[in-house]
């Protein structure tokens, strides 16, 4: 089924959320393929898309298999909708699937999102799409593909403990901040994109469905809803997240992850949510950080 | 004593169309028991050892390993999973070029402690003490356990490799020209070493050299190889001191005395 | 009890394919057995094959034609026919051998060298150490060259520790090839009383003996290896 969504004038005419069907199908099937085996690397024919490698190519391919003329999307870039890259991948598919969107994390079916999950916990009837650049968790440490598909097959994870002990060794600690490896169903170990270490417990048993496309690698992978993920560790060194010891400094929120923000040359900074929607929440309910309640104090 | 034979060689043969890498090499191999491969360039002797190591699969014959339950397995009828995690624990392959046997990237206390990792050990603390241990008893310097094999001597990366291959308590252990390419005081205290440890471990081995004196200090028996056959075995001392096939007799006599 | 040791009809001759396959016949037809307790004497000429009988005894050489029966634990083994890991659990409880020469492994300290055939045994090291130190006493090496390996000791020094390590064990039957060469007249009493103590224990001992003293002092017969001499050498 083909339909014409452009509404500007010159520019050619697209499928429903620019990838014909048989691709659409193509795709849909690696995804299902991934869900089946959760935390598996399924590889597909990556498309040629209209951004460049390195832009979310992997995680806009995945988006626009599933998308539906019903469904709400929402983009988010490093937890902000409002930057860059999450601004045109919203507008790209308003323009070839003329979908509604939302910077709401509720209202949202389809999330696709690069390098943070959303604080806002997610339901059932919701696919977070991560953009993924390299799938593969063992790569920095072998690089032979022939080897690290060996190791998945044959579940043969020591090298990647090396790794762990390795920062261990050289920084009396687990130094790895982002990207952290998972074990997914007590099989795969699995790279959770960059996001930050933070985010990784969000992925264990959360109600939604979890994707992740990189289209530069060509890899698709999933996983399926109330499914166990857990960060690799040490007996004596367990996983921990990362704490910030103040909250935000515009809503008051604690246990989210904050971004640091410079203020001026003399070394000011503030630290503020990374997710701009649950901030943005927060305020309209009333909750205020340090520095907006000096604001209200000058403005009263 | 035990009663029954660690590893069972039957007609072991692999060819290159006509050419013969090795031919119908038969054997038992019992605990404790270390056997020399030797031979000149050419001669089959590393060909028969990757076939015993799985690396090579022969063109013929039978090569079964007594698993720690005590039944044999014939190995080429293993699974790859199978043979790789045997790879792993029961067994070790010292490469004559250790880079070809360590990470080179990685700390010679990781390189140590992988294996230990691989089977699902999760405390990094006593991964770590054992690794400490192992260099010890290699006699590399515990303080350089956070070091990379990349800032060690030859004869210091050949120790590392030899304790990655023993930490898991392997019962048979490969080596592949052990002390090729190391100075003659490195190879010296690397073949001490290794006899101490097969000595006192209990391991079985079978060592492919060129060098006669490596055979004489380390294996209690010898083979023999050329041209890919196998044409003289027995006790090493006895090969050594009265040689009966004639390439035997000339290798004897072509050492150098010093 | 059956006889510690019966060679029956052994014969031996090396082929040197270096030289054309001269062959050169060594023994024809030997046959003799040594009793638990006996000191068996190899008396002839040099050169005649009294050490190359001590090798193929012990396995070292191989023979052509022949037994060589050892009583090893409850069974008899035939040296001439067994396989390796046989003629090695023989020499580890039943058969030892003091060579003219030592051979040794470069690092390994004296005390450890003589230590190591009990400690092979099962013996805990520490006591293999002390039993080892012990016999370097009474053999009177000198205390401070006990750490140290014995590749740079003098031809004595190096005898004794080769004895040392023979007798340290309780082996059945000792094969011995000229044990006091190098030995001055005190240690060659010493070896003397050792050799008498093992035949009182029931060892059976078969040598070479250069010196005519510890011939007479220790032998109770003298097997002249010039009957299975193929040979004849010039008198």
């Amino acid at each position: 089924m083909s339909e014409e969504v452009s509404h500007h004038a010159g520019l050619a005419s697209y499928n429903f959320a620019y990838l014909d069907e048989q691709t659409k199908r193509m795709i849909r099937r690696a995804i299902l393929k991934a869900i089946a085996i959760p935390g598996y690397q399924v590889p597909f024919a990556s498309r040629e898309m209209p951004m460049p490698y390195g832009w979310g190519t992997g995680g806009v391919q995945v988006t626009a298999s599933i998308i539906g003329m019903e469904d709400v999307l929402k983009v988010i870039d490093q937890g902000a909708d409002d930057t860059t890259n999450a601004v045109s991948i919203r507008a790209f598919f308003r323009k070839v699937a003329n979908v509604a969107v939302t910077t709401h994390t509720k209202d949202a079916t389809i999330i696709q999102t690069r390098h943070r999950i959303p604080e806002e916990k997610l339901r059932e009837n919701q696919v977070l799409v991560y953009q993924v650049p390299i799938p593969e968790p063992l790569r920095f440490l072998e690089p032979r593909e022939t080897e690290t598909r060996k190791m998945h097959a044959l579940e043969e994870y020591g090298l990647m403990h090396v790794k762990l002990y390795e920062d261990i060794a050289k920084n009396g600690r687990i130094a790895t901040t982002y990207a952290y490896p998972v074990k997914v169903a007590g099989r795969y170990v699995m790279d959770p994109s960059p996001t930050p270490k933070f985010d990784n417990p969000k992925m264990h048993m959360s109600e939604a469905l979890q994707l992740f496309g990189a289209g530069r690698e060509k890899r698709i992978y999933a996983v399926p809803p109330f499914t166990e993920v857990v960060s690799l560790d040490f007996e004596d060194h367990p996983f921990e997240i990362q704490k910030f010891d103040k909250p935000c400094a515009l809503c008051g929120a604690e246990n989210v992850y904050l971004d640091e923000v410079i203020l001026d040359d003399r070394g000011g900074r503030m630290f503020v949510c990374s997710d701009t929607d649950h901030c943005e929440e927060r305020r309209e309910q009333g909750h205020a950080g340090h520095l907006l309640g000096k604001q209200k104090e000058a403005a009263e | 004593m035990t009663d029954t034979p660690l590893l069972k060689v039957r007609d072991v043969s692999k060819f290159y169309g006509n050419r013969i890498g090795c031919s119908n090499v038969a054997f038992d191999l019992w605990p404790g028991e270390v056997l020399a491969i030797v031979g000149e360039s050419g001669s089959g002797k590393t060909t028969l050892l990757n076939c015993l190591s799985t690396r090579l699969m022969p063109t013929t014959g039978t090569v079964e390993y007594q698993m720690r339950d005590g039944g044999y397995r014939d190995l080429y009828h293993m699974t790859e999973a199978e043979r790789r995690f045997l790879m792993r624990t029961d067994w070790g392959f010292v490469h004559q070029n250790p880079a070809d046997g360590l990470r080179m990237t990685v700390s010679a206390g990781a390189n140590v402690g992988e294996r230990l990792m691989a089977i699902g050990d999760r405390h990094y603390g006593k991964i770590r003490e054992t690794a400490s241990n192992w260099l010890e008893r290699v006699e590399i310097n515990t303080d350089r356990i956070d070091d990379q094999p990349r800032a060690f001597s030859g004869g210091m990366r050949q120790r590392l490799q030899i304790a990655r291959n023993l930490v898991t308590g392997p019962r048979l252990v490969f080596m592949d020209e052990p002390t090729g390419g190391l100075d003659v005081s490195v190879q010296a205290r690397l073949l001490d070493l290794v006899r101490g440890l097969v000595n006192d471990l209990g391991l079985s081995a079978i060592v492919v050299t060129h060098d006669l004196a490596v055979a004489r200090l380390l294996s209690h028996r010898m083979m023999v190889m050329k041209d890919g056959h196998v044409i003289e075995q027995g006790l090493t001392d006895r090969v050594l001191d009265d040689p009966r096939e004639p390439y035997t007799q000339l290798l004897v006599s072509s050492i150098l005395q010093v | 009890m059956a006889t510690p040791l019966v060679v029956s009809e052994v014969s031996k001759s090396f082929t040197m394919h270096l030289r054309d396959g001269l062959r050169l016949p060594v023994v024809a037809n030997v046959s003799f057995s040594v009793a638990s307790g006996e000191c068996v004497v190899l008396g002839g000429p040099s050169g005649i094959g009294k050490s190359s009988i001590l090798k193929m005894l012990y396995g070292n050489y191989a023979v052509d034609a022949g037994q060589i029966l050892i009583a090893h634990k409850d069974r008899i083994i035939d040296i001439a026919s067994a396989d390796p890991r046989s003629v090695l659990e023989v020499r580890r409880t039943t058969l030892g051998y003091v060579s003219q020469f030592l051979r040794t492994v470069p690092r390994v300290a004296t005390v450890d060298v003589v230590a190591e055939p009990l400690i092979a045994r099962g013996v805990a090291a520490e006591q293999a150490r002390e039993r080892a130190a012990e016999l370097l006493q009474k053999l009177n090496l000198p205390r401070d060259l006990w750490q140290l390996p014995p590749a740079t000791f003098s031809g004595g020094e190096q005898q004794r520790v080769n004895i040392a390590r023979s007798f340290i064990t309780d082996h059945r039957i000792l094969l011995l090839d000229e044990p006091t060469a190098s030995l001055d007249a005190a240690n060659r009493a010493v070896v003397v009383e050792m050799i008498r103590a093992k035949k009182a224990a029931g060892v059976a001992l078969l040598g070479i003996f250069h010196d005519e003293e510890v011939r007479e002092a220790v032998g109770d017969r003298i097997l002249d290896v010039s009957q299975f001499s193929p040979r004849k050498i010039a008198a």
